[in-house]
């Protein structure tokens, strides 16, 4: 049973308040802020302690929105569906083979134009059981419409949460947006977290308006009907036409936070780490970014010029500005917390993306080495990394090295 | 300040007296491209002309999606809105959720609003079980979910579903030459399934189109009941039954003076049964043989006498041996120890 640390005494209402609190608990606490109308539940670690916070938050007098607890993942997706395209400001999540089962729902929602927002606590794929993170559950949608960040902070946790109801909700966009939190090590995490006030993001949020696409009888429209080869093409057009815009709506919308709460995040779409100098780099998602970093500073100490860029926003992949970073570099390696068995070179999904970005968008072809660990919820660990450096070294140097490696492994 | 269930108001639509008094708007018109004889798109009409203007329709998939809602020639004078094929319960409870927590916020105007969910045999009693079960289960919301009966998957193509008759002939039970039936179950028994299985339920009904007063009445009364309710309607389909459109309505008439299809309402757990339903149940009305409607349809041409009897015996089981005949299936004799 969850218990909630909300700091908020009475007296210093008003004012940023600082919490010790999980990345889950971060979520919760800006879906009360954003004051999101439906919420629906379905059990499935990790992902579901953000529901426990949620449902003490209503219970507390918190939070005012209706609570549902579905009978499976495939209707919590769905009642949230149709509770957006009816007006309302939506949350939902889920994790693992929980999401997949909600596959059907999570098909449809983009192609319905549904800002919903999800918290994907990426969790391993059955079979065989493990509650760990796995990056598979989240990226199985990578080509549906849905847009898709990966976080490595509660602060960072709450603040995306934040920033993408906005960048949903905006009448240009209209699609489905989840935020990835590895499982265990951001779910179930404490940091300390600044939480800012309900006025600021009152300032920041403005009210979800669905417009012309409500569904109510003061608006009589006819959503989804059965389009066949006449149209299906031009309304899959229209959704295409939201990825040309998305990376442009995100800029927007994180400049506009950074002047609301003073928080930067400097370039949205992934952050560099001792990158300036640096010969080679590591690439990853999600919250390996700690043992990298550790690793990079102990390796700096050592002389060895390695940085660290660690990809925020997946959907969109802003292939223009990771192509134009990393060109830079003599060599990349790409830690990979997901396989794509079959895939080219047999690497990774973000290895694979990677790849293809700087084939059209970087000037120089150094050589991208795919790394697959830290599966089911292993660690990555400081070791771990100074090996896979080494070997983004040795390519560097013109060594030839497998293009797929797997870390970690037991013997 | 204890609330048990935080019921809001209906729009306590009365029934209509009789078919004169009917209202002539539609809000079901042109534009689908339904079958001739298509009793599935009766129930569409008669469902939106009783639940009226200020009403939210959302419809799972099956016949009357495809045939029904093209782009560009929609015959919904409401919002409407296709839903997934096992989600019509969750569709009725996300609408219903949505204008209850935008009105209690202020952000939209207060008013009862009907929201119903259809779905067909495939999508309720099949794969949308589960959601609608769920549905039935929140006392909080006002929704119906109204299953459109035409016994098979009949927009892909005629397959059996869980409601399809014993030993029915479809595109998935095809007679062979070693294997006559290819169909061994018997139809979900769905209104008491959902009034037995959900007790907060107020309104469980059956219905059919041959008896359009009855059906608009029963829509209406399930709209202004409170909470959620379920009607099963059976809607005859020339196409996936195989018989003449002309029949349509007969067909529907002969399913309830057999007593294969009883009518029936339960409204805070009182029964009350309609028609020749009641006279079969009080003795005013003797049911007709089961043959009568069995060989009017293609569907059954493979059938055989000892499959006639077959179905007989389990349709006089019905009403000889059941605790409520035609509805609950407990033997009337209860054992003590």
């Amino acid at each position: 049973m969850a218990t909630l640390t909300l700091p908020v005494e009475e007296k210093k209402k008003g004012t940023e308040q600082e919490a010790l609190i999980t990345g889950a608990e971060a979520i919760a606490i800006a879906c009360k802020l954003a004051n999101v109308d439906v919420v629906t539940a379905y059990p499935i670690r990790p992902y579901d302690t953000v529901m426990q916070y949620i449902s003490q938050l209503v219970a507390d007098g918190e939070m005012d929105c209706e609570y549902i607890v579905a009978e499976g993942e495939h209707s919590q997706f769905e009642i949230v569906k149709h509770a957006s395209v009816c007006g309302a400001r939506v949350f939902c999540g889920s994790s693992g083979v929980g999401w997949m089962y909600a596959m059907e729902a999570l098909t449809v929602t983009p192609a319905l134009r549904i800002p919903l927002i999800a918290m994907v606590g990426n969790r391993a794929l059955d079979d065989p059981g493990a509650f760990g993170v796995e990056h598979n559950d989240a990226l199985a949608v990578r080509d549906l419409g849905w847009m898709l960040t990966w976080v490595d902070s509660a602060q960072e946790a709450l603040d995306t949460a934040l920033i993408a109801y906005r960048v949903a909700e905006d009448r240009r966009m209209f699609v489905p947006l989840a935020i990835s939190c590895d499982g265990a090590f951001l779910t179930h995490s404490q940091a300390l977290v600044k939480i800012p006030t309900a006025e600021q993001v009152k300032k920041f949020l403005p009210a979800y308006n669905r417009g012309d696409l409500l569904l109510h009888p003061d608006n009589v429209i006819s959503v989804a009907p059965q389009v066949n080869e006449d149209w299906v093409m031009e309304i899959r057009r229209q959704n295409f036409a939201v990825t040309e815009i998305a990376c442009d709506v995100i800029r927007e919308v994180y400049a506009e936070f950074e002047k609301t709460f003073g928080r930067k995040y400097g370039n949205p779409f992934f952050e560099e780490y001792m990158t300036e100098d640096a010969e080679v780099v590591l690439l990853g998602m999600g919250t390996l970014s700690t043992p990298v970093k550790v690793a990079i500073r102990k390796m700096r100490e050592q002389g060895k010029k390695v940085g660290f860029v660690r990809l925020r926003w997946f959907r969109p992949f802003a292939g223009k500005e990771i192509g134009k970073c990393l060109e830079r570099f003599k060599a990349i390696g790409v830690l990979d917390r997901d396989f794509s068995f079959g895939s080219p070179d047999l690497s990774g999904v973000v290895a694979t993306e990677v790849r293809s970005a700087m084939y059209s968008n970087s000037k120089t072809r150094p050589p991208v080495i795919g790394f697959i660990g830290g599966l089911g919820g292993r660690e990555v660990t400081v070791p771990d990394v100074e090996s896979m450096t080494d070997i983004v070294f040795q390519a560097a140097q013109g060594k030839a090295q497998p293009l797929t490696q797997w870390i970690g492994l037991r013997g | 300040m204890s609330t048990f269930v935080d019921e809001k108001p209906t729009q306590e639509l009365e029934a209509f007296k009789g078919v004169k008094k009917v209202p002539h708007e539609e809000y079901y018109t042109s534009g689908h491209r339904t079958c001739q004889g298509c009793e599935s798109a009766q129930i569409m009409k008669l469902m939106a002309k009783a639940a009226g203007p200020r009403t939210i329709i959302l419809g799972s998939t099956g016949c009357m999606y495809v045939a029904n809602t093209s782009y560009y020639a929609t015959p919904w004078g409401v919002p409407w809105m296709h839903t997934q094929l096992g989600s019509s319960g969750s569709a009725a409870l996300g609408a219903a959720a949505s204008l209850r927590v935008q009105m209690r916020k202020g952000v939209m105007k207060d008013e009862p609003i009907n929201v119903i969910a259809f779905c067909g045999d495939g999508g309720g009693a099949d794969m949308g079980l589960g959601a609608i079960s769920a549905t039935m289960c929140h006392p909080d919301y006002n929704l119906l979910i109204l299953m459109y009966d035409n016994e098979s998957y009949a927009n892909t193509d005629i397959q059996i579903s869980g409601t399809s008759p014993y030993g029915v002939n479809t595109s998935f039970s095809t007679p062979g030459k070693v294997k006559r039936i290819m169909n061994h179950r018997w139809k979900k028994n769905m209104a008491p399934l959902m009034l037995v299985g959900h007790p907060t339920v107020k309104y469980v009904g059956t219905i059919s189109t041959s008896y359009p007063l009855q059906a608009m009445n029963s829509v209406r009364k399930a709209l202004s009941v409170g909470g959620p309710t379920f009607i099963h309607c059976l809607n005859p389909c020339p196409k996936g039954w195989d018989f003449d459109p002309v029949l349509s309505f007969e067909l529907g008439e002969l399913a309830v003076n057999t007593g294969i299809w009883p009518l029936y309402e339960v409204e805070n757990g009182k029964l009350k049964l309609y028609g020749k339903t009641e006279q079969i149940a009080s003795g005013r009305f003797k049911r007709l043989p089961v043959r009568d409607y069995l060989l009017k349809q293609g569907r059954f041409a493979h059938f055989i006498e000892e499959d006639i009897d077959y179905f007989q015996s389990k349709i006089d089981d019905m009403w000889n041996k059941w605790l409520v005949p035609g509805i609950i299936p407990l033997q009337k004799d209860i054992e003590t120890e």
